[in-house]
């Protein structure tokens, strides 16, 4: 049975006619046109669906729609934009940390919700906090290199 | 073709029209037998009154950047900056068929074509400013687009006020076929060693937009009036559809069904609905057309089988040279899945008046031609417009949605969208073929006097044509498309491994039928790339092993076989990059603290042109059998160096990549289909087994045309790893991939760690 559900994503408000079991990802993909929460895998095994639900990383492809509601929701697009970018976003840029970057919000998310909460994390402790995401492209050392540049650039 | 332009710049909903003047790809000239075909110099580049460059090609961009490479040679020829230069990727409506994105072929023979292009841009314009200034041609310069007569600086001109001279389009012959297409030209371009952009490390044009989320991908292309749909595999290798309970979809959504003969899908409004309705629709299909051999007896089911095809290179007189007592080893490829990051999606609008599919393939133009053939209509009914989608490193058959999304459209009447899930893709994907070898050889006094290779693998045949063929989709197949386009693919050893200067060598490349016909989840195909890396596995591990034999270390015993200088550089590069202590393998035992034995191995290979040589530092745990990568050195000679961080980012994906699929990737069967079925089942290197160093040694050759990069680093990975567990633990794992399954079974045989 469907229901409306509001959701507030990157600052906007939306009422969604959904089934309150839907998994997140579809209301934001389908509802909302919010294009960068990718779907890799819908198990929750990958993360290239990642955003923020109160600030804190979350699978979007497992998360119902309905946990959502009454909290914020921030995609890639809410992070940053070129004209006010996210640190990371301007790491990844900088490093080229990608190839086809489909999976490229998972990484960039995750590691915002690590720094946002975490200064100068070890590199053994990024590559904790980043070591249930895929990449198939094999872009890892390029990513390393961006979030420690960006960790940096964030505690300067 | 504004509604091009639309497309690319658009951030959300991305709506393309079909035009008919879109489909005039390219004109012939009609009047000469044999026809010779033309092509514009606006087939390939446009400049716009704003001094926009427009670059047109079907080189996509897979990520690797190489249209950011033929951006550089582009604003190179003609002295405009880069940022002016706009690639247009892959719409098969405004761009040429060049063979599309294969073999790490684009830039080494694609190339050609850009410059040629941008050189005579270059000279048309330059020649209609000479008019109007009043001088010769060879008096002018070009800076940042702006024309001046050297030595009088009031006298300049901007290329877009002579831009009347590209008008009319001029025509040249365009040449050569598949990857060779180009065009020819009577202006010239730059010589390599004049290059100043081109060879410079400038931003990939699609790495910013994408860090921002604003680059467009296929999964976000939403033509108006879109509905979502999914189809089914079939439950078992060669099950054939037998019957479609539309009943069973009822209540979700709008969900419906679509039946075209043994195809079976659903359409939906929501996608939700859609993934929902595919999963409770009710099919019956047929038992399994075959019984798979037991996994662990799939090197022996090879063996068994009768040849379908062999392919012999050979040299000198093996048979008098070999011995009595050569020595000899036996190995195993498994095989494995592309398992791209998204599983695949395309959108398709099939009218009557025309079709239009959007797709992430590396060749739009043979999908052009693919999807002409499952529909039945002209080719030149057909569309294709790319965007990117997940990266496909080769034929991972992500047009399986494309077909699937036609299929559903024709039925519906409206644009469907088809994104694959992920068992459709890790599970039912094409696969890399397995392979196995037997290899001897008899070495004298440190050289090889005579090798041996047998290798064996299975026949790619749905893939050669893919996807150009409707019988090559699995949807095409359901849909009654006979898998009938038998090509021999695969079975290539002397483009699969590098060479050595051997005095008495044959090397032998058998295929093998594939297990089923039609509807196989094992059916091979190319993945970085087509052979190569399990050739390379195989025959640079026994290389090591014939240098360990002659106790040689294992850099000088390879450098006794070759004689190229490029080649001989690359592994006295990697040898100084990664600090390589010359000695034999394996003789020196160094513990870590996590209790691990300490190795170093090096493989070495080559691509067309492309020469790689590859270190890695190992640390293996022979109580658990746990293999982890601690460093990975790689020297690369690919010629001219296009942009060097580009080529970088390049290797070190490929080393990763490479590395994920030597120690951890084999997709596992049973009986009846495919067991790997998600990043669970079908595990790859995550970031806590990245090595702690990877350090790419690029060998820069300026006046050398560039070869190709990508696959050729994906070669001697496996091989190196191998070789050092070798040096670790003295225990040779000749069957991929190094997993402690694998290695311990190795330790078994052997008795101990040495």
């Amino acid at each position: 049975m469907d229901k409306t559900i509001r959701l507030r994503v990157d600052g906007h408000v939306h009422d969604v006619q959904a089934e309150p079991d839907m998994p997140l990802l579809y209301a934001l993909r389908d509802n909302l046109a919010s294009e960068n929460p990718r779907f890799g895998c819908g198990l929750a095994q990958c993360g290239a669906c990642t955003v923020h639900v109160d600030g804190k990383a979350t699978r979007s492809c497992v998360t119902p729609v309905s946990f959502a509601e009454g909290r914020a929701v921030t995609t890639l697009a809410g992070l940053g934009t070129p004209e006010h970018p996210h640190p990371l976003q301007t790491a990844f840029a900088e490093e080229q940390a990608m190839q086809c970057g489909y999976c490229l919000n998972g990484w960039i998310m995750t590691a915002a919700d690590l720094l946002a909460h975490e200064k100068k994390p070890s590199r053994a402790r990024i590559k904790e906090a980043l070591g249930s995401l895929v990449c198939r492209c094999g872009s890892h050392v390029a990513i390393l290199r961006a979030v420690e540049r960006a960790a940096k650039e964030m505690t300067a | 073709m504004t509604t091009r332009a639309t497309f690319l710049a658009g951030t959300t909903a991305l709506v393309v029209v079909a035009t008919g003047a879109g489909y005039q790809a390219f004109a012939l000239a009609a009047d000469t037998p044999p026809p010779t075909k033309m092509t514009t110099l606006g087939d390939w580049l446009r400049m716009l009154p704003d001094g926009t460059v427009e670059m047109y090609t079907d080189k996509v961009e897979v990520g690797m950047g190489v249209p950011t490479g033929f951006a550089q040679f582009v604003a190179d020829e003609l002295d405009v900056p880069f940022e002016r230069v706009r690639p247009m990727l892959g719409d098969t409506s405004d761009t040429v068929s060049a063979g599309g994105v294969g073999g790490s072929f684009s830039t080494y023979q694609g190339n050609f074509a850009i410059r040629n292009a941008a050189a005579e841009m270059r000279s048309i314009l330059l020649a209609s400013a000479a008019q109007r200034l009043g001088v010769p041609a060879t008096q002018l310069t070009v800076t940042d687009g702006v024309i001046h007569v050297t030595g009088d600086a009031t006298k300049t001109l901007r290329y877009t006020d002579v831009l009347a001279a590209l008008a009319p389009d001029p025509k040249f012959p365009q040449t050569g076929e598949g990857f060779n297409v180009s065009l020819t030209v009577p202006a010239k371009p730059k010589e390599w060693t004049e290059y100043r952009i081109a060879g410079s490390s400038l931003p990939r044009k699609d790495v910013a937009p994408k860090a921002f989320g604003r680059y467009p991908y296929v999964v976000n292309v939403k033509p108006a009036g879109m509905l979502h749909g999914r189809f089914v595999y079939p439950p078992s290798v060669g099950a054939t559809l037998v019957d479609v309970d539309a009943s069973s979809v009822h209540g979700i959504g709008d969900a419906r069904v679509v039946h075209v003969a043994g195809f079976a899908g659903v359409v939906a409004t929501r996608e939700w609905d859609a993934i929902r309705a595919a999963r409770a629709l009710k099919t019956t299909w047929t038992a399994a057309s075959v019984t798979l051999p037991a996994q662990a007896q799939l090197a022996d089911y090879m063996w068994s089988q009768p040849v379908i095809k062999s392919n012999v290179v050979k040299d000198g007189n093996l048979d008098a040279t070999i011995g009595a007592t050569p020595l000899k080893a036996t190995y195993f490829w498994p095989f494995q899945s592309h398992a791209n990051m998204g599983p695949g999606c395309s959108v398709a609008d099939v009218r009557a008046d025309g079709v239009t599919v959007w797709s992430g393939t590396q060749k739009t133009h043979a999908l052009r031609q693919g999807m002409a053939k499952l529909l039945k209509v002209p080719v030149a009914q057909v569309r294709v417009v790319w965007a990117s989608d997940a990266g496909s490193y080769g034929r991972a058959g992500l047009e399986e949605s494309a077909a699937a999304a036609a299929l559903l459209s024709r039925a519906v009447g409206r644009p469907v969208r088809v994104q694959s899930m992920r068992a459709d893709n890790t599970q039912w994907g094409t696969k890399s073929p397995a392979m196995a070898g037997h290899l001897s050889a008899n070495v004298q006094d440190g050289s090889i006097v005579a090798f041996d290779a047998v290798l064996r693998q299975f026949n790619g045949n749905e893939i050669f044509s893919q996807p150009s063929v409707a019988g090559s989709f699995i949807a095409g197949q359901m849909a009654g498309f006979p898998n009938d386009d038998v090509v021999y693919e695969f079975g290539q050893y002397g483009s699969a491994t590098a060479k050595y200067e051997i005095p008495n060598m044959r090397a032998t490349a058998e295929l093998v039928a594939p297990f089923a016909p039609g509807n196989s989840p094992l059916r091979t195909s190319h993945m970085r790339d087509p052979e190569g890396p399990g050739t390379t596995f195989i025959v640079e591990s026994f290389m090591d092993e014939l240098a360990s034999h002659a106790g040689m270390d294992a850099i000088i015993f390879r450098l006794k076989h070759l004689k190229d200088p490029r080649h001989i550089e690359a592994l006295e590069r990697v040898a100084s990059a990664s600090d390589w202590a010359t000695r034999p393998s394996a003789s020196i035992k160094r513990l870590d603290t996590n209790g691990e034995l300490i190795g170093r191995g090096v493989a070495f290979a080559t691509r067309v042109v492309t020469t790689v040589a590859t270190v890695a530092e190992v640390g293996v745990n022979p109580k658990t059998g746990v293999v982890r990568v601690r460093r990975l050195i790689c020297a690369h000679d690919c010629g001219f160096i296009v942009n060097p961080k580009s080529l970088q980012g390049t290797i070190e994906a490929n080393l990763i990549q490479s590395m994920s699929r030597a120690i951890y990737e084999e997709a596992t069967f049973d009986n009846h289909n495919v067991t790997s079925t998600d990043w669970v089942t079908y595990p790859i290197a995550h970031m806590h087994d990245i090595p702690d160093e990877v350090k790419v040694v690029l060998i820069n050759r300026p006046s050398i045309a560039p070869g190709g990069a990508g696959e050729p680093s994906s070669r001697p990975t496996a091989a190196a790893i191998a070789n050092a567990i070798f040096d670790a633990i003295g225990v040779r794992v000749r069957t991929a991939p190094m997993t402690p399954k694998n290695v311990l079974a190795a330790i078994r045989e052997r008795g101990n760690v040495t």
